[in-house]
């Protein structure tokens, strides 16, 4: 809102202000009450999802919903910058093509059905268990042929507990504290050994 | 990894983005920076604003090479010879570093009598054995004196020493025969050698930076190992401005393989037991493992305390701390080895989570045909990705009719996929730098993080396993799986990060620690104030002892004492539990989640983020000072000894013990760390040196060799061996090779990012934004090529390989220039591979031509050099498609 002080019609402040104006002087009264969006907004320090420089980002969010992704000035490494596809970080929040529920592929379908979260996760359960338990190789005698490690009859076996038959892909994108838990019960528990990512350097 | 890991101990870039704008020249190689890695580019820009020269030596002329002072433009796959080159240029020139080799490198050392050089046998090193296509390493090793400590010549002149050595090995690779392999003309050459060198040595400092186009060869540690000997010779390594640093692709690419989700390591580097190798026991595994000098001489410490954080109270040392629940290695379990396997019809079963293969991994037609023979595959992602598809009919394997849908048994679950604000954790950065993210928001509708998954299928199993009395399934029962969870039913994340940074197992245990939590109360007042202090407010354990974070599991029980401090403090006797020793120190006793922490202050930014070890930001900066612990100068000043203090000081936190003086001679019978003299700053090997020669832990040999790329125009000039000998081909029906000189296939195929879009596309190609910027698949080709053919700028081309065919457009363009190799004059062509069949924008997957292969070390395929042809027009439809290809196959001959 314009000051008391000063008339209210900007050309009239801009001859009596003795400025050149581009200054406050030649705002309406709607521009000075414009804000940024993000005004008041709640904020998150969060990093760039996409490629390994790390650059430091602003998650802007109010009442639940994102507002807005920008550069963080104060990464020692990006210094508030961002590259296209780190501006773009926002539309890869809220395009509308997310998924948003799981979808089910029957043995045979040729389209996809949907499902519910708490089933879905029941159903992969009982089938890591089941495939788990068919292909669980306890001893070197049990390796396939091709393997360098499978014991004859008349040699001594060696403990594996491992299967080769339930494999995992995937990592480079996702969180340390997330790769640490699906080593740990992948490996450390379901004893599968097939576990890669994009990460093979 | 190992390329960096085995030369100077660890697998991570050993510096700092910012710290490019310190150097006084950078060389980029294997990497179009500007374009992948566009904002860490701006540190080299402050380089050269600050008078550096800014070397780019790529096949494509790109805006990388637009802001170097020099461009070299040089054959795909030529890497090698030309860092060679370079190596051979400095040891004839007597250009190195002379003090800082002698003293901080094995140069000195002894090799044995039996070694033979690959000089000597036209290629291969002593100890290849023919039928299992792999070496016995025992020559490698150094020549032991009576007490069986390595013989060293400290004048470098022992005709076995690694340094005469290293000079015969590299003595053919001259200027001539860069030209002759890699394209690179004496003349420019020399400019590149001369730039390096001139800023190289006490006063000055060099940088080299790599991304794939090194890693993605058939020999790409190899050729990493050449830029570390390089840097080694020339003094740059632990120094400001100097160093190399490995470019990462991916968010978290160094994260996940310190946290590895691979087939063949364990967190921090620790080596996943195998069959067969004597490791029944964990004695055995420490003597396979375990080093006499350096830091791997607490690898006992490191594995009982990963056992601790996997097994908890049930991990005893009656039990050999669970060593037995650890599923052992028996072959090559990694992506493609496993991937055949599926093709066969041997794995039932398959998680996909964050990553393309139907459009980002090599022989994509063969990888997404193998989805096919799965009993379920479960695919987590942001979007419906192509590998979920496989079996619908806009698939290309559909549409072709090699997949009809109605035989596919495969169930197919696919998942929505949190995104990065809408879940908190941490990525490992390209630095080795780890940086949390706070949740700034939930995910939309059913969508859920990978730690929800992972933490509700473990409740699950583990709830199947405690109904079962099968003894197979007692490493599900034990399994340590305590985690707090939110009112969703997500593991709280930082419990996970107060895991990996380890505590003392006592619940009743509390810190020594001065700066302990407790007492000090109070939340913080918004989320910013705790990204200030890496204080989330929400790791307060109510009445616990000082020191302790998330102290209580999920149903409110004590579950662990305080945080350990770091590293030093983690112990083999089942006190300590660990989940990443190298992370240890990244949210200590203090309460502080050093990941979090966004305060950054000096040169290096710490007190933003926390880089392993020990938030040390430039890896072996002790080698920033004298053998004395004097600066080498004062502009290139970083960390040195403080005689007064009695301690090393300086910009970053020294990479080096404490207060260990540069004098420190060890006792005979000393160990670990202690072992190394005061001027030994490479603290993970066993003798404290860096290596440029490499007596254990390469597969391919213990110095770099040039060989010809799988697929190659030419033979090699340099040795009768054509190939890396070691590597594994994966030969088969539909991955097969051009041979030498393929007439069918004359031109080099290399394959490249763009700015606009990330790898198999998932998180760019569903975008607006960026999909209006790049919309569609392209060829970069020289005009010169464009012109044979007969090709206009815009008009439908056919790329073509034995393994597939794709369509795109051509772009002719300056960019890409003809070289002469060998007497012949060598055609390139660039792609990006961003695309495939589904989503807003489509176009056929590049990766469809590239083939499965493994380099020896880390199993990478070659993606950088495929040979290939090239047709005008679009390529066949659909239903004519295998008998083109059967066409192109059986045109022409095989080369003389």
């Amino acid at each position: 809102m314009a000051s008391e002080a000063s008339p209210r019609w900007p050309f009239l402040r801009q001859l009596l202000g003795r400025t050149d104006g581009t200054g406050s002087d030649a705002m309406s009264a709607r521009t000075r009450s414009l804000k940024a969006r993000t005004d008041g907004a709640a904020v998150a320090r969060s990093v760039c999802p996409y490629c390994g420089v790390g650059c430091g980002q602003l998650a802007y969010h109010r009442d639940g919903e994102l507002l807005a992704i920008e550069g963080d000035r104060e990464s020692p490494v990006s210094q508030g910058t961002l590259c296209p596809k780190g501006s773009a970080s926002y539309q890869l929040m809220t395009h509308p093509t997310r998924l948003q529920r799981v979808r089910y592929r029957a043995p045979g379908a040729s389209s996809w059905s949907d499902l519910d979260l708490e089933t879905a996760m029941d159903m992969v359960a009982d089938r890591v268990w089941e495939s788990r338990r068919r292909t669980f190789v306890e001893t070197t005698s049990d390796l396939p042929g091709h393997d360098p490690c499978r014991t004859g009859p008349n040699q001594a076996a060696e403990p594996v507990g491992h299967t080769t038959a339930v494999a995992h892909l995937g990592g480079a994108t996702l969180d340390n504290e997330e790769n640490y838990l699906i080593k740990k019960l992948f490996t450390g528990g379901l004893g599968m050994v097939a576990v890669s990512n994009q990460a093979r350097i | 990894m190992p390329g960096l890991g085995t030369s100077f101990g660890r697998g991570g870039a050993t510096t700092a983005q910012q710290d490019l704008a310190n150097a006084d020249c950078v060389l980029i190689q294997g990497s179009s920076m500007a374009e992948a890695h566009p904002v860490g580019f701006r540190w080299v820009m402050k380089a050269r604003e600050r008078g550096a020269t800014i070397i780019h030596v790529d096949p494509r002329y790109s805006r990388t090479s637009a802001m170097a002072d020099l461009w070299v433009p040089i054959r795909a796959g030529g890497d090698l010879v030309f860092l060679g080159g370079l190596v051979r240029h400095v040891l004839e020139n007597e250009l190195y570093f002379e003090s800082y080799v002698r003293h901080f490198t094995n140069a000195s050392v002894i090799l044995k009598e039996d070694f033979r050089d690959t000089e000597e046998l036209d290629g291969l090193f002593s100890g290849w054995n023919e039928d299992t296509r792999s070496y016995d390493t025992s020559s490698w090793m150094y020549e032991g004196d009576e007490a069986d400590r390595p013989r060293r010549d400290p004048s470098l002149q022992h005709p076995r020493c690694v340094f005469q050595v290293l000079k015969r090995h590299f003595s053919r690779y001259t200027p001539e025969m860069v030209e002759r392999v890699a394209g690179v003309p004496p003349e420019l050459f020399h400019r590149v050698a001369h730039a390096l060198t001139a800023a190289s040595g006490p006063e000055r400092t060099a940088a080299i930076c790599y991304a794939v186009g090194w890693t993605q060869h058939s020999k790409g540690v190899q050729i990493i190992r050449t830029a570390a000997i390089l840097q080694l010779l020339l003094g740059n390594m632990g120094r400001p401005g100097g160093g190399i640093l490995a470019l990462r692709g991916h968010a978290s690419i160094q994260g996940s393989t310190d946290i590895p989700t691979l087939y063949d390591i364990l967190p921090g580097y620790l080596k996943m037991p195998g069959a067969g190798r004597g490791e029944s026991s964990l004695e055995g595994y420490y003597r396979n493992n375990r080093r006499r000098g350096g830091l791997w001489h607490q690898t006992p410490a490191y594995t009982v305390s990963l056992l601790k954080a996997y097994y908890g109270d049930r991990a005893t040392a009656e039990n050999d701390w669970g060593w037995r629940w650890l599923p052992r290695v028996t072959r090559n379990h990694s992506h493609f080895s496993y991937w055949l396997e599926m093709a066969g019809g041997d794995v039932e079963g398959l998680f996909i989570m964050g990553q393309n293969p139907s459009v980002g991994a090599q022989n994509a037609r063969l990888e997404r045909r193998a989805l096919a023979k799965l009993r379920w595959l479960v695919v987590r992602d942001l979007v419906e990705i192509e590998p979920a598809t496989f079996w619908r009919s806009d698939s290309p394997e559909v549409r072709r009719g090699e997949l009809d849908p109605a035989e596919i048994d495969t169930e197919v679950f696919l998942f929505p996929a949190a995104g990065h604000v809408e879940k908190e954790g941490a990525f490992t950065q390209t630095q080795r730098m780890l940086q949390w993210r706070q949740k700034a928001v939930e995910p939309p509708g059913d969508a859920t993080s990978e730690a929800w998954f992972i933490h509700q299928l473990a409740r699950r199993l583990i709830a199947k396993a405690r109904e079962s009395d099968d003894p197979r399934d007692e490493p599900l029962r034990a399994l340590d799986w305590w985690y707090p969870e939110d009112e969703h039913g997500e593991p709280l994340m930082e419990s996970v990060l107060a895991e990996i940074n380890g505590w003392y197992v006592d619940p009743g245990r509390g810190s020594d620690a001065d700066d302990a939590i407790r007492g000090e109360g109070g939340e913080p007042a918004t989320p910013e104030d705790g990204a200030r202090t890496g204080r989330s407010g929400l790791a307060r354990a109510a009445g616990g002892p000082a020191g302790t974070v998330y102290r209580e599991d999920a149903e409110g029980r004590p579950h662990h004492g305080a945080q350990v401090a770091g590293i030093p403090v983690l112990r083999d006797d089942g006190s300590t539990a660990c989940g990443c020793w190298i992370y240890s120190g990244c949210y200590g006793p203090d309460g502080v989640n050093r990941a979090l922490k966004r305060d950054p202050h000096g040169p290096y930014g710490h007190g933003w983020g926390f880089a392993w070890p020990d938030d040390r930001r430039i890896l072996y900066n002790r080698a920033s000072a004298d053998p004395e612990g004097r600066p080498w100068s004062e502009r290139k000043k970083l960390v040195w000894w403080d005689e007064g203090e009695g301690r090393w000081t300086g910009l970053d936190t020294p990479d080096f013990p404490k207060t260990k003086p540069p004098s420190y001679r060890p006792p005979d019978d000393a160990t670990g760390v202690n072992a190394h003299r005061g001027d030994a700053p490479f603290i993970l090997h066993d003798d404290g040196l860096a290596w440029l020669f490499v007596p254990t832990g390469l597969a391919d040999g213990p110095l770099p060799t040039y060989y010809e790329s799988l697929e190659s125009p030419v033979k090699n000039p340099l040795y009768g061996r054509q190939n890396n000998p070691a590597v594994n081909w994966l030969r088969r029906p539909d991955n097969e090779y051009a041979e030498r000189g393929d007439p069918r296939f004359p031109y080099i195929l290399t394959t490249y990012r763009l700015t606009e879009h990330h790898t198999g596309g998932g998180m760019s190609r569903t975008l607006p934004h960026l999909s209006e910027l790049q919309p569609e698949l392209f060829v970069e080709m020289s005009p010169e090529l464009a012109q044979e053919l007969g090709i206009e700028k815009g008009e439908w081309i056919t790329v073509a390989s034995l393994r597939g065919a794709v369509e795109a457009r051509a772009l002719p363009t300056r960019r890409i220039r003809p070289l002469r190799v060998d007497g012949h004059v060598v055609h390139q062509v660039a792609m990006p591979f961003h695309w495939g069949p589904v989503g807003p924008v489509k176009g056929d997957v590049t990766n469809d031509l590239v083939p499965m292969s493994e380099e020896p070390n880390v199993s990478i395929h070659e993606g950088k050099v495929v040979l290939c042809t090239i047709r005008k027009g679009r390529r066949p439809a659909d239903g004519e498609f295998d008998a083109w290809m059967r066409e192109l196959r059986e045109e022409g001959g095989v080369a003389p």
